[in-house]
């Protein structure tokens, strides 16, 4: 059977990664903590390697596709052209944003601009922090994560050597959203691992966009890893835009670590990938904190997007706010998994998950499960999947004014994603995802 | 040019209609009224088309075209608006989208040219005014958060922006206060032309004041039992129904 064989390269590559953290030692200038981390983690991912649908959390997501594979770094920058187009791509018109770019997982400072910064905010490339001032990378690389969670969260930590690193000190206001740019094109497949650090202090207030996109057509696995502090009373807001190229694969962690009041509002859109899975783990470690995780996937062809998602209540007083919508057409595959925790402490909880999704063919399948673990007597938690085609009775009333069938589908569609787009509250930004959705999802 | 021929149609395995026959001429206003479950939203619904229902038997034409044999939405284009009673909510498609491909999807039946952006708002806000709109309901989603009053000032306004031939308004008047259905009735009966026929289905005689109808039918168990002029509709309002049960068991 299949596994077997998966398992045999994939123990290959695994060792092949290894190999690389052992050989990367030698000559590396890293701080010992980050090296004997990386060790670590390699070690980790040689005996535990990397999950199967035999792991109760990628049961409907078999990534033996990527972990078959060993993705070697890009070596060869991509060509002019190439580059410039996928920079235009990237460019929000109207937003007026600090940006930092990477390509192929390494920081680019001619395409990058964020010279304006306001006093009291620091934002730059990891690679270079790492030799500049490491003491300021160490208490955030891991900060909200245990290196070893899983494979690849082991693969990134023993391999992740640039991303974004974002410090807005307390009180600080940081009017211009920040927009970390990911750009990805090789001539052959290639993997970038990327550990974005984000320390917002105490009753700071930002807003961060993360953008993903890659060559048409191009094979590449990106291995992308945001870390969030948010003190106590910080306000975020975070998008993240993924529009990787179909043949990608894209895993990703987003890890927070919330203070007391502390409000993060985020948006996730998987609008690419050909094997996406996205982990959204949050800790609410404060009273009164308000956590909102939105997420809208749209997946086609032989595609597949998972999302698993993990809310975890530790005190009391706290909100969060859980919609994911997914539209799904040809044989797409799609995985929701939202787990809830709140423990005995967190009373007065107000949790509340949806996933609605839209099955446009035969072929296409969802598996949503909500995971709702409860240890606290006096609370608010509730949870609902939606599966199904487009309401009748919308479509009637559309047609009773003279909207023919297709015309209504469209409209109907559209307006079910574009619920999640609406909510996203930089207006440059909303606009120009609205603009991308009506190009996936036309409606005239 | 409405012309209903014995119609007979069922629900699931249930018959609703049992023949009704109902002529309604240009510019007439045909009031039907009758208790809850005769009918009445059956009548109007199987008018627009709904899926729910099944025709079993019998006709109906509109300027001598079929219309059972049409889509709901070749039906609008031909002429037929339906005010809903229970408006139907649309989060994400705002009113202004929804007007303008629905009014240029039955300008196009019509063999008239698509409206620009300027002169779509030029007539919607003329419109507007007459159902004493708020201008900012434009930009919000089609009856989202809206209150019973507005959902129904929203139904005579999109038939104010289209025009209908054929004009079914089923209990435009359910939940509303004096002050909506005032201004509702108003918006209907600016609407009345030589060209256009209505139908107002109403269990109250209540919203007849405002809309004085030439015509007044009885539903009952699917059949109209009795016609009248509009003052069928005080009689029925003073008696109730329960006398013409009894007559039309009498008659049986």
């Amino acid at each position: 059977m299949s596994i077997t064989a998966t398992q045999t390269t994939s123990s290959d590559a695994r060792e092949a990664y290894a190999a690389r953290v052992e050989a990367a030692r030698g000559r590396s200038t890293e701080p010992a903590w980050l090296t004997s981390r990386r060790a670590a983690a390699a070690a980790r991912l040689v005996t535990e390697g990397f999950p199967t649908t035999r792991d109760e959390e990628f049961r409907f997501t078999n990534v033996a596709p990527i972990a078959s594979k060993v993705f070697p770094a890009a070596d060869v920058p991509p060509g002019r052209a190439s580059l410039e187009a996928l920079r235009a791509q990237a460019t929000v018109p109207g937003l007026d944003a600090h940006e930092l770019v990477f390509v192929n997982g390494r920081f680019a400072p001619e395409l990058s601009s964020a010279d304006r910064l306001p006093a009291g905010v620091r934002l730059t490339n990891l690679a270079s922090t790492l030799g500049a001032d490491p003491a300021l990378v160490e208490p955030l690389f891991g900060r909200a994560i245990k290196f070893d969670m899983q494979g690849f969260t082991a693969l990134n930590t023993a391999l992740a050597s640039d991303g974004a690193v974002l410090v807005v000190d307390p009180d600080v206001v940081v009017d211009q959203p920040i927009h970390f740019v990911f750009l990805s094109s090789a001539p052959a497949p290639f993997g970038a691992h990327v550990r974005n650090l984000l320390k917002i202090g105490r009753h700071a207030q930002v807003r961060i966009v993360e953008s993903y996109l890659g060559e048409a057509g191009q094979e590449y696995f990106t291995n992308a890893i945001t870390e969030v502090e948010g003190g106590d009373g910080s306000q975020v807001e975070y998008c993240r835009v993924q529009r990787e190229s179909m043949s990608a694969y894209h895993v990703s962690g987003t890890h927070l670590h919330l203070g007391r009041s502390a409000v993060f509002a985020s948006e996730s859109l998987s609008l690419g990938g050909g094997i996406v899975r996205n982990d959204v783990n949050a800790v609410l470690d404060g009273e009164g904190i308000h956590c909102t995780v939105n997420g809208l996937y749209l997946v086609d062809g032989d595609r597949l997007v998972d999302n698993h998602t993990t809310i975890d209540h530790a005190k009391p007083h706290c909100e969060s706010h859980e919609l994911y919508k997914g539209i799904l057409d040809d044989r797409g595959r799609g995985v929701f998994n939202g787990k809830i925790f709140v423990r005995q402490d967190a009373q007065k909880t107000d949790a509340k998950q949806t996933n609605q999704v839209m099955l446009l063919s035969d072929d296409a399948t969802i598996d949503t499960k909500p995971q709702l673990e409860i240890f606290a007597d006096d609370v608010k938690c509730t949870h609902g999947a939606t599966i199904g085609q487009l309401d009748e009775t919308q479509m009637f009333y559309l047609k009773s004014r003279g909207i023919g069938d297709a015309h209504a589908r469209a409209i109907l569609l559209h307006a079910f994603a574009a619920d999640i787009v609406e909510r996203i509250e930089v207006p440059a930004l909303r606009e120009h995802l609205e603009n991308l959705l009506l190009e996936r999802l036309p409606i005239d | 040019m409405l012309q209903i021929t014995n119609l007979q149609a069922r629900v699931d395995d249930k018959p609703i209609l049992k023949g009704i026959n109902l002529t309604v001429k240009p510019g007439e206003v045909h009031a039907i009224m009758g208790p809850n479950g005769s009918g009445k939203s059956t009548l109007a619904q199987v008018l627009a088309g709904k899926a729910d229902y099944e025709v079993t038997g019998g006709s109906v034409t509109l300027d001598g075209h079929d219309l059972l044999d049409l889509d709901p939405e070749e039906r609008a284009r031909e002429g037929v608006f339906l005010a809903f009673q229970y408006p139907v909510e649309i989060p994400g498609v705002s009113n202004s989208y929804f007007l303008k491909a629905a009014l240029n999807a039955v300008r196009k039946q019509r063999g008239l040219p698509e409206l620009d952006a300027i002169e779509f708002m030029k007539l919607v806000k003329a419109k507007m005014k007459l159902l004493e709109m708020d201008p900012a309901f434009l930009s919000r989603s089609v009856n989202q958060g809206f209150s019973g009053g507005e959902k129904k000032r929203n139904e005579i306004f999109q038939m104010a922006v289209l025009e209908p031939r054929l004009a079914v308004l089923d209990e435009t008047d359910s939940g509303l206060d004096i002050d909506a259905l005032k201004i509702v009735s108003s918006g209907v009966n600016a609407l009345r032309s030589p060209e256009r026929a209505t139908i107002v289905v109403t269990h109250y005689q209540r919203l007849l004041n405002y809309i004085v109808p030439d015509f007044v039918h009885v539903l009952s168990d699917g059949r109209i039992i009795k016609s009248g002029g509009k003052e069928l509709a005080l009689e029925l309002e003073a008696k109730g129904y329960g006398w013409l049960d009894q007559e039309a068991v009498a008659r049986a």
